[in-house]
């Protein structure tokens, strides 16, 4: 099957050794691509071929290849996840490309998410305005039954839109600011719309977006770039929700 | 040697609750004097860590990936089992209890599975309390579907992300204690060894996977959280980096591994198209609910448009074979049936290795857009891997290897035989048998992390002194230079054969020899197989860059490498193991009309095994399996 | 001040001034429209004088209107420098799926505009002589601003540098108006698209509003 429909590719692929050394684009020719590869896995064979030559393979960030784990993490062709609607790299399949393309790779470019090496980036940002405030301050057991207080399914579809984040970053690698607003906002619109979480909305708000811009994040100037990159598609309303907590926790103490 | 798994005795309803009373304590203001290391921060990992930081102990988490919100948990979708009854359709904890035991085939201990339903219960309670969206009826109440191997509605989901939700529910929780600094996080570092000081564990050797340091934690006690070993095939459906390492460094260190030969095939999984293929995509269970599994009755029609296939010319075989259950039977004869319908010619798609999965009859009657609703991700998902459109023509869907029952052994405590290592989740081996129901893994993992270990870990903590421990041990730095010896000679090689070569190799032999279906032949075929590529690698490797590096080909090796000898002890577990039961399926076991026959006369037991050195046989210890409340019986769901 | 500090505070300042004077710029064109009606510049003088009628509130109006700009413009050029601070490095290739070319050049849409604001004033409202605009008194010995406008407007350099400050501004209100709703949590989902086309339609009118009557006035129908 391969051999009749297979495709050659030009990549251009950004190589960095370290954080601190300087990175370049590097040209490999992928050959015999099949439509049905995933691109990791054309990027498996391509550096399955650099190994052969002796040339250190591409590192890049992957893990449960099937869109879930938000590890994938490049620029291709200048969108990040390649632009496909919804669909992380793992799940961007060879056949949306054609024979004689060239595709440029690179990492995700943002000052909060240096460079580790080659298209791997460091996205501890992002965990660390999670634990600045995502989360329900619950203790491990003594929590009422799952069923005392009704949610309505409403509130209960829209947290569970918001929670879909995988937190890949793609939001702030596609934004002209590299804001994490959708990334804070889907967290922060997930636990206010629910009883659960409401007590500590405004405190929440505030340390995340604090801790937001420490990491280094720009500010949001409504490009709305994130939600066309998010790989689960989510929605910008969540910022316009994260802004508007920010208003109430200015009356709140 | 006999094992004994120290479980309560007396009424089975009375156990863990006793037990928990008997279980010693740890002051509270001594509690931080404590150290405990977590490796892995999947459920059951997250979960632990989280729940130990907050009682006040010192706890160190690990994980290799970049975050620990990245564990593979994530990819469950299905659901979560709880004995919460809400339908009112019959269901208790004693049913789930009786289910699970029932569905592992009799070959889980009693009491381990009658806690994790009793406790079922409090993680749904605690899982709504972080603000995990399950989903909801108009109400406003908890919704329920039904899954595999049970007859009641006690499936909690999250649309088809449950794991992922439950998952950035422990995160939450461990983000929480993060910021407490009652846990010290550690991601992208990998465990490579453990550290047995006097027969004691007392610590890991990681690797840091950007800088490439070698160091040793030390601490009072060590939790392994580290997931199952099916990627020894290969092709499954683990994340790329889901390995035997830690279980096997520990098992190398003396920790006894039990019943490796119990893997789960999961039946409804994107067939391998080709090659090139590096995972397999499973689509959730719950798709069987409204799915019809059937395969073409003529072998001329499986390469036919499927829509032209008339309904007579169908075999919906599982309704056909299995009435009661139908499409809803287990996992494992699931599996077993659509191999069937391969091995008879009648597969679909490339290879013929595929079945189908119709929703045509559930679309007529509920329409898509509430199919849309129910597995609207799955379709999605299942369209851009194969550019098929579910909704208008049906699934192809293939068993892949998904899960593993078997892990270190561990008593009622998750303690294994060395003490002061505790095992967690699908690591260990305890609840399921030899066949894990669907959405139980969900619950397992989570009971373990927040309502087993934070009780049972006091125990053996109270009992020892704290802090008795010195990283100037020369353990450690043994330990350590063996980390460092072990990846130079990796390096040293310098061969001709990539990592994945050989990788790619064992797990064909390994999925073929060692698959869904085994046999004598094919499992002494495999084990002289097995060292052929164990050489292989240790001669003609070639693992590029450095050891002081970012150096993915590094990490990867050492897992294959490890693969490598694990699959021999897999293997040998499954030839001994000479009847058929849940996953385990042995060819030469089995009843007239294909189910598997087990020989409970002289297989009722745990099989756990002890390293004894490089190049010596290991050694075979036994626990045997009582049964006094779900009576041994021949497992039915015709 | 908590709302300073605060990123999302700093932009909620923004978006409130920005929106106020799109407000103004609404009063202004509908205003300006005065000189269509009437013969040779007509009503506008009318209205002129009406909105001078009493002073303290032109000043109080004028000393609004510039702390509203000068937020607008500080806080404007901070977080643009700010965010460039949190994008260091450039994509070698970039495609943007959503981002336009008005949302992205706001600061220098938002720049032009404000030399344009300087030059606006010192032309028309303090009437520099170096500009030379020089405002008579028509026949009812009131300022004669539309004989002011239609002489500076047959120059065409003049109505040139308005019809480029106009463009520039409808660029910048296409992308700001929605861009307030979005910022102050007054948007979702359904009512996106709603503010995105009243927004560039409010741009719209007024940019047309403002460039007809240079452009009218240099073709001679004024």
């Amino acid at each position: 099957m391969s051999e009749q429909n297979g495709m050659n590719l030009t990549l251009y692929v950004w190589r960095q050794k370290g954080p601190n050394a300087t990175g370049k684009l590097e040209s490999y020719q992928a050959h015999n691509v099949s439509p049905d590869e995933s691109f990791l896995e054309m990027l498996d064979e391509v550096n399955e071929d650099l190994i052969k030559k002796g040339i250190e393979p591409i590192a890049f960030d992957h893990d449960c290849r099937e869109g879930i784990c938000g590890m994938c993490s490049q620029v291709i062709n200048g969108v990040p996840h390649g632009g496909q609607d919804r669909t992380t790299v793992c799940q961007l399949h060879m056949r949306s490309f054609k024979d004689g393309d060239s595709i440029y790779i690179e990492p995700w470019r943002a000052k909060a998410f240096p460079i580790v090496k080659d298209l791997v980036v460091d996205r501890a940002a992002l965990d660390k305005i999670i634990q600045s405030g995502g989360y329900v301050s619950c203790h491990t057991g003594g929590v009422p039954d799952g069923n005392a207080i009704p949610i309505p399914k409403k509130a209960a579809d829209y947290a569970m839109d918001a929670a879909e984040c995988i937190g890949c970053g793609a939001c702030v690698a596609g934004c002209p600011n590299s804001t994490a607003m959708l990334f804070t906002g889907a967290k922060v619109s997930q636990l206010a719309a629910l009883p659960q979480g409401k007590a500590e909305a405004a405190q929440r708000v505030r340390e995340m977006l604090k801790t937001l811009e420490e990491c280094g994040f720009g500010n949001c100037s409504n490009h709305y770039e994130c939600q066309a990159a998010c790989p689960k598609g989510i929605n910008v309303k969540f910022i316009a929700k994260l802004n508007r907590e920010y208003m109430k926790s200015i009356f709140i103490k | 040697m006999i094992l004994d798994g120290k479980c309560p005795t007396g009424p089975i309803e009375k156990t863990w609750d006793k037990h928990r009373f008997d279980l010693k304590l740890v002051n509270p203001a001594n509690k931080r004097k404590y150290k405990v290391i977590v490796v892995g921060t999947g459920l059951a990992g997250g979960a632990a860590a989280a729940s130990l930081g907050e009682l006040g102990y010192n706890v160190e988490a690990f994980c290799y990936q970049d975050s620990p919100r990245r564990a593979h948990s994530i990819a469950a979708q299905g659901g979560i089992n709880a004995a919460k009854a809400y339908p009112n359709d019959g269901d208790s904890i004693y049913r789930l209890f009786y289910d699970t035991v029932k569905g592992g085939d009799f070959r889980a201990r009693e009491a381990d599975v009658w806690r994790l339903a009793q406790v079922s219960n409090n993680i749904i309670d605690q899982c709504v309390a972080q603000g995990v969206p399950f989903a909801r009826d108009y109400a406003g109440y908890l919704d329920n579907r039904s899954f595999g191997g049970a007859q009641v509605s006690r499936t909690f989901y999250a649309r088809g992300q449950t794991g992922q939700q439950l998952l950035l529910g422990a995160y939450s929780a461990l983000s929480r204690q993060i910021k407490e600094k009652t846990v010290k996080m550690f991601p992208r570092t990998e465990m490579l060894d453990l550290v047995v000081i006097d027969g004691v564990a007392k610590g890991i050797t990681v690797r840091d996977l950007i800088t490439g340091e070698i160091r040793v934690h030390m601490a009072d006690a060590v939790c392994l959280a580290t997931g199952g070993y099916v990627n020894v095939f290969y092709l499954s459906t683990n994340a790329m980096g889901c390995s035997v390492t830690a279980i096997w460094k520990a098992y190398k260190k003396g920790a006894f591994l039990a019943n490796p030969c119990y893997t789960q095939i999961h039946p409804t999984c994107i067939p391998q198209v080709g090659d090139h293929q590096s995972k397999l995509t499973l689509m959730s269970e719950s798709l069987r609910n409204d799915g019809r599994c059937w395969a073409p009755k003529k072998k001329e029609d499986s390469q036919k448009y499927p829509g032209d296939i008339p309904e007579e010319d169908r075999d919906y075989y599982l309704e056909r074979k299995y009435p009661s259950f139908g499409n809803l039977a287990p996992r494992d004869i699931a599996s077993r049936a659509a191999k069937e319908q391969c091995d008879d010619g009648r597969g679909v798609g490339p290879g013929g290795r595929g079945v189908y999965l119709d929703f045509q009859t559930a679309i007529n009657r509920v329409g898509e857009h509430t199919i849309k609703e129910r597995y609207g991700n799955l379709f999605e998902m299942y369209e851009k891997i194969t550019a098929e459109d579910a909704y208008k023509r049906p699934m192809r869907i293939y068993p892949a290897p998904h899960y593993s029952m078997g892990g270190l052994w561990v008593d009622y405590n998750l303690m294994s035989n060395i003490p002061g290592l505790f095992v967690l989740g699908e690591a260990n081996f305890s609840v399921h048998g030899a066949n894990r129901l669907g959405a139980s893994a969900l619950m397992q993992g989570l009971a373990d992390g927040y309502f087993v270990i934070p009780y049972t870990i006091s125990g053996y903590l109270a009992s020892i002194k704290a802090g008795d421990y010195s990283a100037d041990h020369p353990e450690c730095k043994k330990s350590i230079d063996d980390v460092k010896a072990n990846i130079n000679k990796m390096f040293s090689i310098e061969g001709k054969k990539t990592v994945s070569e050989i990788y790619r190799a064992l797990g064909r032999v390994m999925w073929e020899n060692v698959g869904m279906a085994r046999s004598k032949e094919s499992l002494e075929e495999a084990l002289k197989e097995i060292p052929k590529f164990r050489e292989e690698f240790w001669n003609d490797v070639n693992v590029t860059g450095e050891g002081g590096d970012f150096n993915q080909q590094l990490e990867n090796a050492g897992r294959v490498a490890d693969f490598l000898e694990f699959a021999e002890l897999m293997t040998r577990d499954a030839l001994i193991r000479e009847e058929s039961c849940g996953g385990h399926f042995r060819i030469e076991h089995q009843m007239p009309d294909g189910e598997a026959k087990r020989d409970d006369e002289n297989f009722c037991h745990v099989t756990a095994w002890e390293y004894k050195g490089v190049g010596n046989a290991p050694e075979q210890h036994r626990e045997p399996l009582k049964f006094e409340n779900v009576h041994l019986a021949v497992r039915s769901y015709k | 001040m908590q709302i300073l500090k605060s990123v999302i505070g700093r932009k909620i300042l923004m978006a409130i001034t920005g929106q106020c004077m799109v407000l103004f710029a609404i009063v202004h064109v509908l205003g300006n429209s005065s000189i269509f009606m009437g013969p040779n510049g007509g009503l506008i003088n009318a209205y002129a004088e009406h909105l001078h009628a009493f002073p303290p509130l032109v000043w109080v109006f004028r000393v609004v209107m510039l702390v509203l700009l000068c937020i607008h413009v500080f806080y404007g050029i901070t977080l643009t420098l700010e965010n460039s601070a949190a994008t260091p490095a450039n994509y070698a290739v970039k495609r943007h799926l959503k981002a336009n070319f008005a949302s992205e050049n706001m600061i220098w849409t938002g720049l032009i505009m404000l030399a344009f604001i300087i030059f606006h004033i010192l032309h028309f409202t303090v009437k520099l002589s170096s500009l030379g605009v020089a405002e008579g008194t028509d026949a009812l010995g009131r300022a004669d601003v539309g004989t002011m406008v239609i002489t500076a407007f047959h120059n065409a350099g003049y109505a040139a540098i308005y019809i480029v400050a106009m463009i520039a501004l409808f660029l910048h209100v296409s992308h700001g108006f929605q861009s307030f709703f979005q910022t102050v949590g007054l948007n979702n989902d359904r009512t996106q698209c709603c503010f995105t086309g009243i927004g560039k339609l409010v741009a719209f009118i007024v940019a047309i509003g403002f460039i007809s009557i240079p452009a009218l006035i240099l073709c001679r129908f004024i």
